[in-house]
This record gives C-alpha cells, structure tokens and sequence, in this order.
C-alpha cells in the first residue's frame, strides 16, 4: 500500500514536470516569436521563393511557368554578358574595400594626433554615415557634372583637360567607387578611430624610449592591436560593396558600354525592366553564394593574422 | 650622473605649477627612490627625465648634457611602467629584442643580450610565451629583461610593483635590488609605498604638492624628518605630532621643549612604554579609548588632554592596561622630536 501511494506521487510529480516543461517551452517560444517571424516574413520566405523562382521560367508578370532545374544556371554561366557584371563587380568590391579601409584608417591616425581641431575633422570625416545613397550620388552628380561641375572647374584651374567622368568608358567604373568609398568613409572612420583611442598610450611610449621607427611602431604595435576592428570593418566594407545599387542607378545607370553594370544592378533590370524573374532569381541566388564564398575566404586567409586580446 | 637643476613643470600658462623647483643630482650605480602621495608629482618628474613630458623650467642634464630637448630614445635610458606596457601581439622574446631590432642591432649581439637577460630573471623557459600566459610578477619580470637588453646604464621605474600582490612585491623588491646591484646601473624609482623605499632606496626624495621636503638616505629619514610631513610619511603607525608644552599642563603632562614652549612634539608610537625606565621619562596621561593585541605588540588608541584627534602607541608584548581609562605611558626623552607651528623641525635631538 505504502508502495502504491509512493508509486501514485511519483506519477503525479512526473506530470507536473511536464507541465513545467512545457511551460518554460512556451515561454521561450514566446520570446523568440517576435523576431523568428520578423526574420520569416522578410528573409526566410523571400529567400526559399527566390530559389524557387530560379528553377523556373518565367511569364512577363512573374509567375513561374515551367520548372527547369538548374539549366537557369547553367545558361547563367554561358552569359558573357553576365560574366562581364561579374568580373566588374569583383574588380570594384576589391577597390572599394582597399580605398576605404585604407583611407579611413589614414585618416583615423591623422586625428588621432589630439591636435587643436581634432573633433572639428573627426565630425566631417563621421559625417557621411548621416547622409544617404540619394542625396550622395546627386551631390556627386553635381560635382561631376560636365563643364559647370566643380570637378571640371577645379581641373579648369590646374589647366588640366576636362574628365568626363561618367560618360567615359575608363573613367566612369572609377567615379562610382569614388562615391562609394566616399560613402563608407564615415562608418569605417568611427570604428577605427575607436580603435586607435583603445591602444594603451604606453606601448608607443615604452617605443620611443627604445628609439622604436614609426614604421615599425606602425607595422608591429598599431596594426595588431587594431587588426579585429580592421577586419570587421573590411568584411562589412566588402559585403555593403557586393549589394552597391543606388549609386550606380541614379550616376550611371549601368554605363556607359557596361562599365558600371553591378551584378546587384544587372539583377534589378533582368527582374523589373526585362521582366525575367527566372533568370534574377538565379543571379541573386549566385551573388549570395559570392558574397558567402569570399566572406569565407576572408576569415580563412586574414584571421590568422588578426590578434584577439 | 643625472642633474635636476631648478626643475618646474606647469601645464598651462594659466595653471599653477605641478612641479616647483626640484634640484637634485643622481650619483651613477645610485638606486634612487622619488616617494610622495598620490598627486605629489613624482611620476611626472620622471616622464620629464625620461622625455615624455616636456619640461617648462630649469635644466635637466645627464652626463653633463642638457637633455631638455632631446627625444627619448637619444637621452639613453630605459622605463619600466606600472602596468608592464609589453606588446600582447608579440611573445616574451619579441618582447625583449624588439627594440634592439627596430634599431638594427646586429643578430649575434641581440641573440646573446636576449639569453642573457632571460637568465638574469629566469624567465628561459618562458621566451615563447605570450604576455597573456604569464602571470603579473612574470610579465614585470619581462618588461624589466626588456629594459636590461636596451644596455642603458639609467633605469626608470614607475609604480612596477604596485599591480602585484604584497607576497610577490616584497619578492620583486629583492629581485629588482640585487640585479640592479648586479648591473651597477643608475636606478629612479617611483613608489607611493614607504616601505619600498626605505628597503631599496640608496637615497631617498620624498615630495608633496610638486615640493621636495627632504632628500637623503632612508636611516636620515626617519630619524632626522626635516618636517612633519616627512615625520609623518616614515614609519608604520605614523609618528603623532601633539602641540607642545603650554596646551599639556593641565593634565599633569609636561614638556620642557629647549625652544619654543608653542613648538609641536613628535612621538614615534613605538618610543611609548608602560614602565618608567629614567626619570625624567616624560609621563603621559592618555584616554585609552580602544587597545589591540597584534601578537609581538600591542596597539593603544586614545586622546590626551581631550584633544581631538586620535594618537596610537605601540607597546611591546601584552600591555596589561585596561580601556576606557586614564592610564599613563612614558617616553624618553630623548625619543622627542620637536617642530615650529608650520612644521619644520627645530633640532634634532635623539639622534
């Protein structure tokens, strides 16, 4: 008797720890709710859609039609018009991620001097971060701007031949990194700028004492011990590179001859001007696998190199 | 031979000077401790030997050289910081010879400096460790190979053990003595603590408010203080400074100070016994407030003549007194230490 009433309890104790259980389950469910159907709605769904949609061909509003497999891709491959947006593509993501990384750590280490005007410098050089794509590249157009752009006037001034920068087949691939780099200034130049406040003031004063060059102090203190924020701001750099559109609609539009048609730009024509779905849904597919190859590539070659305290 | 002729230091124009006027000279081979509470400048006249802070008056010679405005690298010394300042990217031995590199030492001679000074504070089987792997006493230890490797024959030492537990600093302390003993070199050496530096100073500057208020050897410290404050800094409890003889009468405690009868009399607390011991033992009768037994003595807490502020004795052995009484303690005479009202000593009697 005494064991069947322990036995009983038993039961009963199991099944409040069920309950139990499950409630903390619902709990955290909750919890996750908000973002895990945030993330669904807007990257998940769209993200299984698209590579639905890359096995499909598509009718001119959009709707698959007939499901192809992969020969989307294997057309893809074939495109010389697309492997030329690719190599593009590759050449400015490179550019812009070397240009802006470097420039703003230059420009970093010359504020970081604490010289009378400092904040001034470091406001103008944060400033980008507070203007957007639109408003940039229309600045830019302004300053590109043939005959009445300051870029002629100045060049004018110096007796320099004219650039027409937008419109000329060598030029133009040039000017669209130039805005952007000019964009990703800002960000980069804070995060570096932190960084550099961060490097205990001893090690480069323990440096001097030892007689240490400024090239070594550079290369040996500096660089390691800013390397993780320069290879976030890299990696950041190099993805926000990869997915660059609105300066290249609104300066460019892809020309002239191609030569600033962006992989990201190429799949906005194919999907709303050329009315293939298909055929956009299969690049964007291809451009994230991109994005994932070189983000790797990046990790495995630089992390070595990058010193965690 | 480093020479502080007339050294100020002042930050602004506006700003009152942090450094007044120090004079000093450093004798070569000499282990020379810069003492003071925090904010008495002492690191800053060592970042002002060592050329990190620019100097704003007087002159500042090594050798017979001026140095004022000479980089850091070309006033041939070496430093060692409080928080040991190694490179954390670099191992133990990169640590050490990268100076030497960066100046294009030639390998043979960096080889041979970097085993050297391993030896020296036994760190061999730590030379290709990363500072994060070792502990606080070993990374000083680092930072101190780095600065024997340098071959500067002047150290500078700011605050290195104050990041270390007591046990290991009373350790270091020996450590640090004997190899710079070892190396003849010239040692500076900042502390706040005053038992670091009268166990390892040669001589002795202690400073307060950016004023020196007394240089010389830590036995003329203690027992010759040229003010209270020097009285005071020297010696664990601290000395207790009480007005002289006109304040004393009424409670039957009398001192007949050869100066002044306004002067301060200083007493160490150790100077205090319980028995007379000659007869004109000055009697002291103390309010025992509150006594602790700390094994070899006994510490005693109270007021005289209802005076504010707390004096402490020292008494040897178990002191059979009971608290919250008048008992009466006695001090030799010549254990007294007289001072003026603004605290300089008057003479100095009992030495």
């Amino acid at each position: 008797m005494d064991h069947a009433f322990s036995s009983a309890n038993h039961a009963v104790v199991k099944h409040t720890q069920l309950q139990q259980k499950l409630k903390t389950h619902l709990a955290a469910m909750g919890f996750i709710a908000p973002s895990a159907i945030f993330l669904g709605v807007f990257v998940f769904y769209p993200l299984v859609k698209t590579v639905y949609y890359s096995m499909f061909l598509t009718n001119a509003l959009g709707q698959p039609v007939k499901f192809i497999g992969l020969s989307n891709y294997g057309t893809l491959l074939q495109d010389k018009f697309f492997m030329k947006s690719l190599l593009t593509t590759f050449i400015f993501v490179f550019m812009v991620t070397l240009l802006t990384t470097v420039s703003a750590l230059a420009l970093a280490m010359v504020t970081s001097k604490h010289l009378k005007g400092t904040t001034l410098f470091r406001t103008f050089f944060a400033s980008t971060m507070g203007v957007s794509v639109s408003v940039a590249s229309v600045l830019w157009l302004f300053i590109f701007q043939p005959t009445t752009g300051v870029s002629d006037m100045v060049l004018n001034l110096l007796h320099l031949p004219p650039i027409h920068w937008l419109t000329d087949n060598t030029w133009s691939l040039f000017a669209v990194i130039l805005t952007v780099v000019w964009m990703n200034l800002g960000f980069s130049f804070l995060a570096l700028t932190g960084a550099l406040e961060n490097v205990a003031t001893p090690l480069y004063e323990v440096a001097d004492i030892e007689g240490v060059t400024t090239w070594h102090k550079f290369y040996h203190i500096t660089l390691p011990q800013i390397s993780p924020t320069l290879f976030f701001v890299g990696t950041v750099t190099m993805i926000n590179a990869f997915q660059t559109f609105g300066q290249v609609d609104l300066l460019t539009k892809g020309g002239p001859n191609n030569s600033t048609n962006l992989i990201v730009y190429q799949i906005y024509k194919d999907a709303f001007v050329n009315l293939n779905v298909g055929k956009a849904s299969t690049e964007s597919i291809v451009l994230a696998l991109l994005i994932a190859l070189v983000t790797i590539a990046q990790f495995k070659l630089t992390e070595k190199r990058v010193m965690y305290q | 031979m480093i020479e502080l002729q007339h050294i100020k230091k002042r930050y602004t124009e506006q700003d009152e000077a942090v450094i007044k006027d120090v004079t000093v000279s450093i004798t070569p081979g000499e282990f020379f401790v810069m003492v003071g509470p925090s904010g008495s400048g002492k690191s800053t006249i060592l970042r002002m030997i060592a050329g990190l802070e620019s100097i704003t008056g007087g002159e500042l010679l090594i050798d017979g050289e001026r140095m004022n405005d000479l980089p850091p690298k070309s006033r041939h010394l070496s430093m060692v910081f409080q928080n040991y300042a190694l490179y954390p990217n670099m191992t133990v031995s990169e640590n050490i010879v990268f100076g030497l590199k960066s100046r294009k030492v030639d390998r043979a001679t960096q080889f041979q400096r970097l085993s050297d000074a391993l030896t020296m504070v036994d760190l061999t089987d730590f030379s290709s460790r990363y500072p994060r792997e070792l502990s606080g006493g070993q990374r000083q230890r680092v930072a101190l190979a780095r600065s024997i490797v340098s071959g500067a024959d002047i150290i500078l030492m700011d605050e290195p053990l104050s990041n270390l537990d007591a046990q290991l600093r009373e350790s270091m302390r020996y450590e640090i003595k004997a190899l710079q003993r070892k190396l003849g070199i010239t040692v500076i050496y900042v502390t706040h603590d005053q038992t670091e530096a009268m166990t390892m100073g040669d001589r002795v500057m202690i400073l307060n408010d950016g004023i020196v208020q007394q240089i010389g050897t830590p036995i003329q410290l203690y027992q010759v203080p040229e003010n209270t404050f020097v009285a005071k800094f020297f010696g664990t409890p601290k000395m207790n400074v009480i007005p002289g003889v006109t304040d004393w009468q009424n409670h039957g405690v009398a001192i007949n100070t050869p100066f002044d009868p306004d002067a301060l009399v200083g007493i160490r607390p150790q100077a205090a016994h319980v028995n007379q011991e000659n007869k004109d033992d000055l009697a002291i009768s103390l309010w025992l407030a509150s006594m602790t037994y700390i094994g070899s003595d006994t510490l005693l807490f109270g007021t005289i003549n209802n005076r504010d502020e707390t004096v402490q004795f020292k008494i040897k052995g178990m002191a059979n007194l009971s608290p919250q009484q008048y008992v009466t303690i006695y001090v030799s005479r010549e254990d007294l230490y007289y001072f003026d009202l603004a605290g300089q000593a008057l003479a100095t009697v009992g030495v």
